[in-house]
Parts: C-alpha cells; sequence; structure tokens
C-alpha cells in the first residue's frame, strides 16, 4: 500500500527538447540516469526510494517522439505519444483497431491522458514484493517471494518461469505483436528496429529486466505495416475492476479468413509469463483450419501445454485456454469450460 | 551546487535551446532542502521577501487558473504538492499520491490529468485550471459546481473537486453525454463514501446545466 511521505528525493531534471540531446544525457549520467516518459511506471519506483537516480531525462518536451505519421507501409507511432491519442487516432481506430481497443482498456482516463505508448510497453512488472523493493531476484537478490508456500501470486506466471515470477503488464503489447509491430531504438551505437515480441525478454535472458533497453537506449517510434490493415481483430482483457486493475491476462488476435477458414493469424497473450507471448504453435496449428469452436478449443488446449501453476493462480490455465478460445473462434460460439 | 547553477534563470531557459545553452543552463540540480526548511522558504516567499541562493534557478512562473504565479519549485515537485503547499490551493485534494484515486485531478490545456504524478517543472508554458478557477469572477459557480449543489451529490465530498474537474475536462470532448458516457468519462475517480449513482446524477445536471448556459 503506497504511503505518502513528502516529496521524492531530490534528482537533476533534464528537459532536451531532442532526441539527440536525450542521449547525450543519458550517456553522460549512465546509470544513474532515468528515462522518464508520463511517469506513471517512474513515480511509484521514486516515491518509495526503491531506485534513486541522480538524473532523470524528461522526454516530455520532445516533439518528433509524439505524433502518429503515415509511412509508405503503414504507421510509425511515436514513443511519446499518449495512450489517449492513440485510442482517438482516426487511422489507428479504423485500420488498427486492435491496438485502440487495447489502449482504451488501460488503467484509466487520467493515466491514459498521461500514459505514453513507449511507457505502457516499457513498464516494469507489477509483482507487488518487487516493487515493494523486496530483495527478490530481480532486484538482484536471491529469492522469489511470490513463488514460495506463503507467497501471494494469483497475478503471477504460469508459463516460462525460471525463478522469477513475475509477469509484463502491458495491455497494449500483445496488441503489437499480434499487429507484427516493429520498435525502434536509438542505441549509442546508431538505430535498430526490432520485432515487438523480440523487444520483451524473459528471466533466462535478463531477470532483470523485461524488455531490451540498455541504459543509454531509448525507444523512440513503434511501426506498424500494412500487413494486418482491417483484419478481424479481438482483443480482451480480464481484470479485478474495470478501471485502473492490470491484466489478470489478455490476448490479442488479429486475422484473415477466406470462406470459413482461417488463411492467416497472430496471436499474443500477457499476464501469462515474463514477457508477451506470441503463440506461434497456435498459428501454424489453425492456419488452414474452419472458424469455429472446434478449433478454438483444440488451439485454448495448445496454448496452454506446459503451463505450470502456483498456488494461487491455477485459474490462469483455463482462463487462457479459454482467452484463446475465443479469441479464435469468436465469442459467440464460445463457452467456459474448466 | 555548481557555479553553472546560478548562471542563468530557469524559466528563461527556452524550451528550444542550443546544446551549450542546455548543457549549461537546463542542467540544474534538484537542491536537497529539508521539507521543513523549504515550506517556510516558500511561505516567505509567498509574502515576497528575497530568498537564498539556488531559489532563481527554481523559480518559475505556472500559469494556474487564469493567473501568472511565482513560484519556488524543487525539481522533484509534482504539481499538487505545488498547488496545495505553494500556492495554497487547497482545493485540490490528495487522496493516495499513485494516481490510484482521481482526487488531484486537475486541467493542464484543458485535459483531466491527476497532479500527484506530474512534475510541476514539466507544466511551465501550460494553462493549469483547479477547482478554485471555476467560479466566475463575481463568484457566480460553474454550471457543474451549480449541479453539484442542485442535487447535494456529495457526502464528504473530499472527492469532489477531482470528479468536479474530471467532468469539467471530459464534456470539453463530449458536451451532450449520455449517463453511461459520464459514467465512464468519470471512471478514473473515486469515492470513498460510494453514492455514485448520486454522484453521477449531479454531474449529469451540471452537464445540463452547462449546455443550457451554453445557449444562454
Ligand atoms: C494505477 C495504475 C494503473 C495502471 N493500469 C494499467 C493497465 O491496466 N494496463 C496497462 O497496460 N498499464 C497500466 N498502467 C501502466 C501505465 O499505463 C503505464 O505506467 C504507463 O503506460 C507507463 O507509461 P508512462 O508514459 O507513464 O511511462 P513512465 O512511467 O515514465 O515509464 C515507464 C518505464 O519505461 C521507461 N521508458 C518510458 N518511455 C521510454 C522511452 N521512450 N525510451 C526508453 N525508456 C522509456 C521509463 O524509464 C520507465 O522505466 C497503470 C498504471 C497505474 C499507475
Ligand atoms: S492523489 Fe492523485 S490520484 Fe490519488
Ligand atoms: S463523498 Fe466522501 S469521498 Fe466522495
Amino acid at each position: 500500500m503506497a504511503v505518502i511521505r513528502d516529496v521524492m528525493p531530490a534528482f537533476e531534471l533534464f528537459q532536451p527538447s531532442s532526441v539527440a540531446d536525450a542521449q547525450k544525457l543519458l550517456e553522460q549520467h549512465g546509470p544513474d540516469a532515468w528515462v522518464l516518459a508520463g511517469g506513471l511506471d517512474s513515480f511509484d519506483w521514486l516515491k518509495d526510494r526503491i531506485r534513486k537516480p541522480k538524473a532523470v531525462v524528461d522526454l516530455s518536451g520532445i516533439e518528433e517522439l509524439r505524433s502518429v505519421r503515415t509511412t509508405g507501409d503503414g504507421i510509425e507511432i511515436g514513443a511519446m505519444t499518449t495512450l489517449t491519442e492513440v485510442v482517438n487516432h482516426p487511422i489507428i481506430k479504423q485500420k488498427y483497431g486492435l491496438l485502440a481497443q487495447a489502449a482504451e482498456l488501460v488503467a484509466s482516463p487520467q493515466i491514459r491522458n498521461q500514459g505514453t505508448l513507449g511507457g505502457n510497453v516499457s513498464q516494469d512488472t507489477r509483482c507487488w514484493y518487487y516493487r515493494g523493493g523486496w530483495p527478490c531476484y530481480r532486484a538482484g537478490g536471491n529469492i522469489c517471494y511470490a513463488d514460495t508456500p506463503e507467497g501471494r501470486n494469483r497475478e503471477h506466471a504460469i508459463l516460462h518461469a525460471d525463478r522469477c515470477v513475475a509477469v509484463n503488464p502491458s495491455d497494449s503489447a500483445p496488441a503489437l505483436i499480434a499487429l507484427d509491430a516493429r520498435f525502434v531504438l536509438r542505441t549509442p551505437k546508431g538505430e535498430r528496429v526490432v520485432d515487438a515480441e523480440d523487444y520483451f525478454i524473459g528471466p533466462e535472458i535478463d531477470i532483470t529486466r523485461l524488455h531490451i533497453l540498455q541504459p543509454g537506449d531509448l525507444l523512440t517510434a513503434i511501426r506498424i505495416p500494412s500487413t494486418w490493415a482491417g483484419a478481424q481483430f479481438y482483443f480482451e482483457k480480464i481484470r479485478d475492476r474495470n478501471v485502473w486493475d492490470f491484466p489478470l491476462m489478455n490476448v490479442a488476435s488479429a486475422m484473415v479468413t477466406s470462406g470459413d477458414s482461417i488463411e492467416r493469424i497472430r496471436i499474443a497473450v500477457n499476464g501469462a509469463a515474463a514477457r508477451p507471448l506470441r503463440l506461434k504453435a497456435v498459428e501454424d496449428a489453425v492456419r488452414g483450419k474452419p472458424r469455429n469452436t472446434a478449433t478454438g478449443e483444440m488451439a485454448g488446449k495448445l496454448a496452454v501445454q506446459g503451463a505450470v501453476p502456483l498456488q494461487f493462480n491455477a485459474y490462469k490455465i483455463p482462463l487462457m485456454r479459454n482467452l484463446v478460445k475465443r479469441a479464435i473462434s469468436g465469442v459467440e460460439e464460445a463457452t467456459w469450460a474448466s | 551546487m555548481t557555479e553553472k547553477a546560478g548562471s542563468k534563470a530557469f524559466e528563461d531557459v527556452p524550451k528550444a535551446v542550443s546544446r551549450r545553452n542546455f548543457i549549461k543552463g537546463v542542467i540544474t540540480s534538484g537542491v536537497a532542502v529539508s521539507s521543513a526548511s523549504y515550506l517556510f522558504r516558500a511561505s516567505s516567499l509567498l509574502q515576497g521577501q528575497q530568498s537564498t541562493a539556488g531559489v532563481g534557478e527554481r523559480l518559475i512562473t505556472l500559469n494556474v487558473n487564469g493567473q501568472q504565479r511565482r513560484v519556488d519549485v524543487m525539481r522533484q515537485e509534482t504539481l499538487a504538492w505545488t498547488l496545495r503547499y505553494k500556492l495554497g490551493l487547497t482545493g485540490t485534494k490528495l487522496g493516495c499520491d499513485r494516481a490510484e484515486c482521481g482526487s488531484c485531478t486537475v486541467l493542464i490545456d484543458d485535459i483531466p490529468y491527476y497532479s500527484c504524478s506530474v512534475l510541476t517543472h514539466t507544466v511551465r508554458g501550460r494553462k493549469v485550471v483547479t477547482i478554485e478557477g471555476l467560479a466566475a469572477a463575481d463568484g457566480t459557480l460553474h454550471p457543474v459546481q451549480q449541479g453539484v449543489i442542485d442535487e447535494q451529490g456529495f457526502q464528504c465530498a473530499f472527492c469532489m473537486p477531482g470528479f468536479i474537474m474530471t467532468t469539467v475536462g471530459y464534456l470539453k470532448t463530449n458536451s451532450n453525454p449520455t449517463r453511461q458516457e459520464l459514467a465512464q468519462g468519470i471512471s478514473g475517480n473515486l469515492c470513498r463514501c460510494q453514492d455514485y449513482d448520486k454522484i453521477l446524477t449531479a454531474l449529469m445536471r451540471g452537464a445540463e446545466n452547462m449546455r443550457r448556459s451554453n445557449l444562454g
């Protein structure tokens, strides 16, 4: 539970107006620097005195990071574009509605007015042991407090856990993976463009981070190719309260059918593992199959293969199975099975 | 404090600065002062007294409720803090300080934000409106405030300024909402006395008042 303790500890504040200037500052301050976007993840760390950066680099004055541009093949969304701007953007709504749907389900209206797309995909996990400053694996320690007999782990991972059982909390991430987006990074070595799914990493690669950004790196934009423009989209988010709450799990799919068979599909879930998972095996298994309940059920079963529940999150296995099923066969045909 | 610190008043540094200036000028350090001493300094500042070194670079001008307010702001200070404890605008409430309740909601350039989660230095040059800024100069209440009074919408009313500011902001994007739409619009505000139905009725009345006053 958050405790109000007057103000945050002191830091230097830098407000560059270009990406180049921001990069210089990050280079100059190395690990002492903190990138500030909307701040809605950042301020928790600073207010709780768990992270104590000496230099905060505020990106809000960098105009080049805040726009939605159409490109030769799709659109490019600046990292500092707010979630509200994403939700209301006519082209995103019309052609890439999956992202608009996902962004609209994030948190609350005020948070969407301030939170950025770049921040949403770069935010840290919400595991409360970790965020509470406990010295767990992810914080450089030697234990996972959530994965103990008394650990509170209702919200934690069922797949790909490796020591740490935290999950990625982002709603926009699986939508971007389903849309086959590319993330544009500015690193000290130059520009680097990665597939959305490769932006995110699990504990087996780096237990202290959810994404590939290294100190000094900036996420500058997200590109969505036209490949899936106007496809059939499905986004569903399960949470405790309809406002504010992070996904217990969510699913995003983009599908093109011909006749009643699935011609191509991309599907991803979040809230199941430390990174949003693209379900490649499911995609391969349902391609060419009729879009019906049987295919949905088969896909759901396949999706949860290898899932390992913790003490309090076994519900996530049928939840994931059903979400995947619904994302493929549609809601009307879906029935809840346990 | 380095020798660079006093070289340029913070508010004089334009947003688009040359690299040299931005390294020299915008690099400003968060001055380490205890909360007790800075509160003391702030209040003496409001009384027009000169303060000690370091204040110059933190002294900024904010546009709050249509007025230009000069105020001494730490780098790490949130807007809610500045409004309440530096500018005396205590109508903005701090409930959670974590973007989880909405009681601190103010408008920045007409958009509702949680002021507990905005750094004051990031709103330089922008237009901040708090609950104190809604009534007309002659004291006539804003139509949404009037709606709340007409319907007696709140109980303890701690959450009320936040709800009203969110509603005023929302109505700028949709002046004629259905009950359901407005419920969605104000869904980022919590009330611990919890008669949301009554609150919504009051704010719907406010929306109606507003449409009427815009006609008239
Ligand atoms: C109460 C609450 C409820 C929430 N509920 C949800 C929810 O339901 N679903 C959901 O998806 N999210 C939710 N969020 C998360 C919120 O949407 C994110 O915190 C927000 O999107 C982060 O974005 P930001 O712009 O505020 O980034 P910040 O908090 O400023 O940044 C987040 C992290 O990313 C880094 N970063 C940000 N931008 C860049 C960049 N361009 N380059 C390099 N690094 C960068 C920062 O250094 C920081 O580590 C919630 C947050 C709160 C406070
Ligand atoms: S005090 Fe800002 S949202 Fe609760
Ligand atoms: S009326 Fe008491 S908190 Fe809302």
